[in-house]
């Protein structure tokens, strides 16, 4: 298994933000990470990112301790993008793509950037500070600089929150487009039902820190006896106990 | 160390500058203005001061260090703060850049910040005031070093406080340096401070500093073993400071604050 989370726990002053997950991402897949606020999926994945330390557990790539590897070893194989968290506002989109390109040390860095600039759609305001674009454009501009690195492992955080639908349909068919052409792992965390239906392979659903539920949306669907999704989703969140 | 890392880690603080004119100006504008009011304070103490007479620009020469600890200080501060400001501090400690590489892109860009904001107004020291640090000769180098490396220390001090309280931490890192200022004994000779503080303030590199630039100036006389005192108290502070820095970094982690930071 490509990736693997094994009892994976944070605790902060005895509440489980996370409480002993466990799941695995087979490589190339799609895996959509619900639940509602707080259910504790930021944090999952800022563990797997090294910004959150684990109070219990282990998170293993291609059978290997995550914390054995060395810090930009590691890193250098992940990317992230969430409308949350910003590129430096008063950088030219230009700049920040290549101040990042830099970091992860992307060879080629001007081919790459072009690339990935043409196929997002960001060469019309490449010149443009990054604090004065619309939300679509700075999540595109986001999802490039996620994507600079050609990841093996993409962390995705509600990446078309508060996206028009026009915009937000651009980018779920870009992800979509991509998966094909590129070897990608996904963990897409949202809470847009239509784009973890479209996007994901197989979904995990959490609440209050714990793995309720797994499996495909279509199995899930079906198991619960709702008629999409949205509804699952609503069913589970929703339910006193836990299933 | 991966050096294309620090550079662009550099490049990103140096774009920011270009971008912004404003942001250039107010880098060179606060170090102009000391350099003012200290030159004229400085003229007037040495027609008007027994201590000061006959050696002109103690004072401004001290300010002129003074403001180069700030700027160190204050320029590493800035670079971290602006991570936090813009949103931007999650991309930053995913990328695959080493906390040591983040520390010495922040430590070598602060240089050329500082020495942006500082070499102006040097510069206008000479012609309106006839003084220039440039009097201090060789050893001006070796006290600019010490200097720096405390400044920086104070700087990575201010940020593991970032790092462990958040954001709300930043008003500290305005009030550190006044804080050690009146231990730093700057513009006056340690024997002004009461006893008990004279040997809290011999554990600082300031005192040193300062007391072997007056004596270069007032007696034209050299202490490299002070300033060889200085330097490597400002070392053992640095080191301080590193360790301190990762300690809250790792702490930062345990509590969960750098994935939130800046919201």
């Amino acid at each position: 298994m490509f990736i693997e989370i094994k009892n994976l726990s944070k605790v902060y002053n005895k509440y489980f933000a996370v409480n002993k997950i466990n799941f695995q991402i087979e490589k190339n897949k799609t895996v959509g990470l619900l639940g509602p606020n707080g259910c504790g999926k930021t944090t999952t994945i800022g563990m797997m990112l090294g910004l959150v330390s684990p109070t219990g557990g282990e998170i293993l790539i291609d059978n290997k301790n995550i914390n054995s590897f060395r810090r930009d070893d590691i890193l250098k194989r992940f990317n992230f993008a969430s409308p949350y968290v910003e590129l430096p506002k008063k950088l030219t989109v230009k700049q920040n793509l290549e101040i990042y390109g830099r970091l992860y040390g992307i060879k080629n860095l001007n081919s790459r950037i072009n690339e990935i600039s043409e196929d997002l759609e960001i060469k019309s305001f490449f010149n443009r500070k990054t604090g004065e674009l619309s939300s679509g454009q700075k999540n595109r501009v986001s999802l490039a600089k996620s994507l600079i690195n050609e990841p093996e492992i993409l962390l995705l955080d509600e990446p078309t929150a508060s996206l028009d639908p026009d915009i937000g349909d651009f980018i779920r068919s870009y992800i979509q487009e991509y998966k094909l052409k590129n070897k990608v792992t996904i963990l897409l965390a949202s809470h847009n039902m239509n784009e973890v239906e479209r996007l994901c392979d197989s979904i995990i659903m959490m609440k209050k820190g714990k793995i309720i539920d797994s499996g495909t949306c279509e199995d899930l669907i079906q198991k619960h006896g709702r008629n999409n999704l949205e509804e699952t989703f609503l069913k589970l969140a929703r339910s006193k106990n836990e299933l | 160390m991966n050096f294309s890392k620090i550079y662009a880690l550099g490049l990103r603080h140096l774009y920011l500058i270009k971008n912004s004119f404003p942001r250039l100006l107010d880098l060179i504008y606060w170090p102009t203005v000391q350099i003012f009011l200290w030159g004229f304070i400085s003229k007037f103490f040495t027609l008007n001061s027994e201590y000061y007479n006959n050696t002109v620009g103690i004072i401004l020469t001290a300010a002129i260090l003074y403001d180069f600890l700030f700027r160190a200080s204050i320029s590493f501060n800035m670079m971290f703060l602006e991570e936090i400001w813009s949103r931007n501090f999650t991309n930053l400690f995913i990328a695959p850049i080493r906390i040591r590489e983040i520390i010495a892109a922040l430590t070598l860009t602060a240089i050329l910040r500082t020495l942006i904001g500082l070499v102006p107004a040097v510069l206008i020291a000479i012609p309106l005031f006839g003084v220039s640090v440039l009097n201090l000769g060789v050893p001006l180098i070796f006290l600019l070093i010490s200097l720096y490396l405390f400044g920086i220390t104070l700087g990575l001090l201010v940020t593991s406080g970032l790092l462990r309280y958040g954001p709300s931490f930043e008003n500290i890192a305005w009030a550190s340096l006044f804080f050690l200022a009146p231990l730093g004994c700057i513009y006056y000779p340690i024997e002004i401070l009461p006893n008990s503080l004279q040997f809290i303030a011999r554990g600082l590199p300031l005192v040193h500093i300062f007391e072997e630039m007056r004596s270069i100036l007032m007696s034209n006389s050299v202490s490299y073993f002070n300033i060889l005192k200085s330097i490597s108290i400002s070392v053992v502070y640095f080191i301080f400071g590193v360790i301190v820095f990762y300690l809250s970094y790792f702490g930062a982690k345990k509590r969960g604050t750098l994935i939130n930071m800046g919201e």
